[in-house]
């Protein structure tokens, strides 16, 4: 089983990204996902500065390198944007709009599919086969049911199966808006932003007004409140078709997420529970753990 | 522009009919749509009866087949293309690649318009949609700002339908798990957000609670207007604060932006509402199909006549309206 680092969803500084990058180079990962995929006015880090960071990195960590875009797509200069990292010319790109998945297959560049793309069966899947996606990557809320359906449908399609690299660990991104609620819950208007989620490493938590923590904040994109994390489920991904677990920067303490993860696909015991919620995955409420399921 | 209207029973079918739609959009009754309630939605019969209806008057039937299939359940999403183009319907609204791919191939005559929930809000997007299945229209997300939809329109020749009045979706349709997380219903397989199984209603002294999956999606003192419980119009604390953090309940209006739209090129505008009563489908067709017709016959004197504010504000979530992310400063 591979481990992959998701991009990082949320707004750091540069200085922060540039240190969690070098931490990164020297944990057992096998792909490490690069860019910006929630807002195009984040700029710590420019296309040139993240293609430049990918050859540095290249020079002491073996891990594949790629580069994801943008989630939502709405002005002119966004596209315009999103064709320059398509067509960076260096690294194989994660596709999160099927407006990057067409300028990819205008192409001809394989890609992955990253898990904004909304695919949930196999005649999508084939359809984005045929344009070049190489890996998929299920949209979050995807099932152990569904995805043991998924290939099976595509294997009664006579179709190959991608690479599978499931969602594992991290606030799991639920949702997009043109609004961004950072900036609502500062009272600033989203053109006079002053990038405020920088103040927000790992976003800010919405709760319930009975204090039930319910989702995380982070620019136009809204997260979990919890942390995803089936490591506990690990011999049952082991046995689904899976071939690459993602873990999603938090943060803090990632190096630890990643040796924990590491440390099980050795050979060591996963946890009987981890901490974190794993409803998708036993096709629940993704809020929910299995034992608050009733699972186990 | 083509008035599209909604319809969830052959009611408000012939509602929409006799009030003026171009246009009226349809589901059939199982969770191949993205309206997919209890009650709701048309059988074999009813659509028959509908569509013969809609010919009498010569406008035009469109069904929604817009959830993303489950690998399970793939043959219901063929055997519901199958039925539309064997009804012969005027266009068939699709979002998943799959249902796509499988209905401009088996039926190469079939409309196919891109449904709100391909969550196509640029160039790109739309024309991987044109060029693989040959789309006739595209629905836009709520998301895109009144200059954004007129550089999409600009560049590209996908002719374009936008959301003009109803129920205000603030994320990216098709790209929310929100309703997902809470209940473990996905929109996207399902069609259906907040399902009303999992809804409470709690009365106390205090007031009015209600949840979603248990969760307290807002709490209401005694006499105060009280929403259907939906995760993006709860009122949740953030920051210390207690607020609407992401929408307060409000409706989308746009008639102020009719001249507007026109000149961009907008081939039509959408009412939300399927699940809505055929009273409500009645009387936003009448005001929109009003607000058309005057528009199409003085466009440089028209404006917004103070009825046709006030019809559409009492059918409004909250008795509230807004335009929504048309308006940047809603962002």
């Amino acid at each position: 089983m591979k481990l992959s680092l998701g991009p990082v969803l949320f707004y750091w500084s540069r200085e922060k990204l540039l240190d969690f990058y070098a931490e990164m180079t020297s944990q057992p990962l096998d792909i490490i996902y690069l860019g910006e995929t929630v807002c195009s006015k984040r700029r710590a880090l420019s296309l040139d500065d993240w293609l430049g960071l990918a050859r540095e990195l290249r020079e002491c960590t073996k891990a594949e390198l790629v580069i994801s875009g943008l989630a939502l797509i709405e002005a002119a200069s966004e596209l315009s944007s999103l064709k320059r990292l398509c067509h960076n010319g260096e690294l194989l790109v994660e596709a999160n709009d099927m407006g990057a998945v067409q300028l990819l297959h205008e192409q001809g560049l394989p890609f992955v599919a990253g898990p904004a793309l909304n695919l949930y069966n196999a005649p999508a899947l084939a359809e984005l086969q045929d344009c070049g996606l190489q890996r998929w990557v299920p949209p979050v809320e995807c099932s152990a049911a569904l995805l043991h359906d998924c290939l099976k449908q595509l294997d009664a399609l006579g179709r190959p199966r991608p690479e599978v690299e499931l969602f594992a660990y991290g606030h799991l991104p639920l949702a997009y808006s043109a609004r961004c609620f950072t900036a609502r819950a500062e009272n600033r208007p989203k053109d006079d932003c002053q990038f405020c989620c920088i103040s927000y490493p790992e976003g800010i938590p919405l709760l319930s007004q009975e204090g039930e923590a319910l989702f995380t904040l982070n620019g136009i994109q809204t997260l979990s409140a919890r942390v995803n994390n089936l490591l506990a489920d690990y011999p049952a991904l082991q046995r689904s078709g899976i071939d690459c677990l993602r873990l999603s920067p938090r943060a803090e303490d990632m190096a630890q997420v990643v040796a924990d993860y590491h440390a099980v696909r050795l050979g060591g015991l996963p946890p009987l529970l981890a901490q974190g919620c794993n409803g998708y995955w036993h096709g629940r409420p993704g809020m929910l753990n299995a034992e608050e399921a009733g699972l186990c | 522009m083509h008035l599209v209207c909604p319809a969830g029973s052959l009611p408000a079918l012939k509602a929409a009919l006799q009030q003026g739609a171009d246009a009226i959009y349809v589901g059939f009754r199982d969770d191949t749509n993205a309206r997919h309630f209890a009650g709701l939605n048309f059988d074999d019969k009813q659509l028959d009866n509908g569509l013969q209806l809609i010919r009498q008057r010569g406008k035009q039937l469109y069904v929604a087949v817009n959830t993303y299939a489950q690998p399970q359940g793939w043959t219901r999403w063929q055997r519901a293309v199958d039925q539309a183009a064997d009804l012969g319907v005027d266009a068939l609204i699709a979002a998943d690649p799959g249902v796509l791919a499988y209905a401009s191939r088996r039926y190469p005559d079939l409309n196919l318009h891109l449904s709100v929930q391909g969550s196509a809000t640029n160039v790109a997007a739309l024309t991987f949609y044109q060029k693989r299945y040959n789309i006739r229209r595209a629905v836009l997300p709520r998301v895109l700002s009144l200059a954004q939809v007129g550089q999409v329109a600009e560049k590209s020749t996908v002719p374009l339908e936008v959301f003009a009045f109803g129920s205000l979706c603030i994320m990216a349709e098709g790209r929310c798990h929100l309703s997902s997380y809470v209940t473990g219903e996905s929109p996207n397989l399902c069609g259906v957000c907040s399902p009303a199984k999992a809804v409470r209603w709690q009365e106390d002294t205090d007031g009015l609670s209600s949840r979603l999956g248990g969760v307290l999606i807002d709490r209401y003192s005694p006499g105060e207007p009280a929403g259907y419980p939906t995760l993006c119009k709860g009122r949740f604390m953030v920051n210390g604060q207690r607020f609407h953090a992401l929408e307060e309940p409000t409706s989308l209006n746009t008639l102020d932006l009719i001249p507007q739209l026109a000149q961009i090129g907008i081939a039509a505008v959408k009412i939300e509402g399927r699940q809505r009563s055929p009273a409500y489908v009645e009387q936003v067709t009448r005001v929109w199909r009003a607000a058309l017709d005057a528009h199409a016959k003085a466009p440089a004197h028209f404006s917004v006549l103070p009825q046709w504010r006030s019809a559409l504000d009492t059918l409004s979530e909250g008795s509230q309206s807004t335009l929504g992310a048309y308006h940047r400063s809603w962002q």
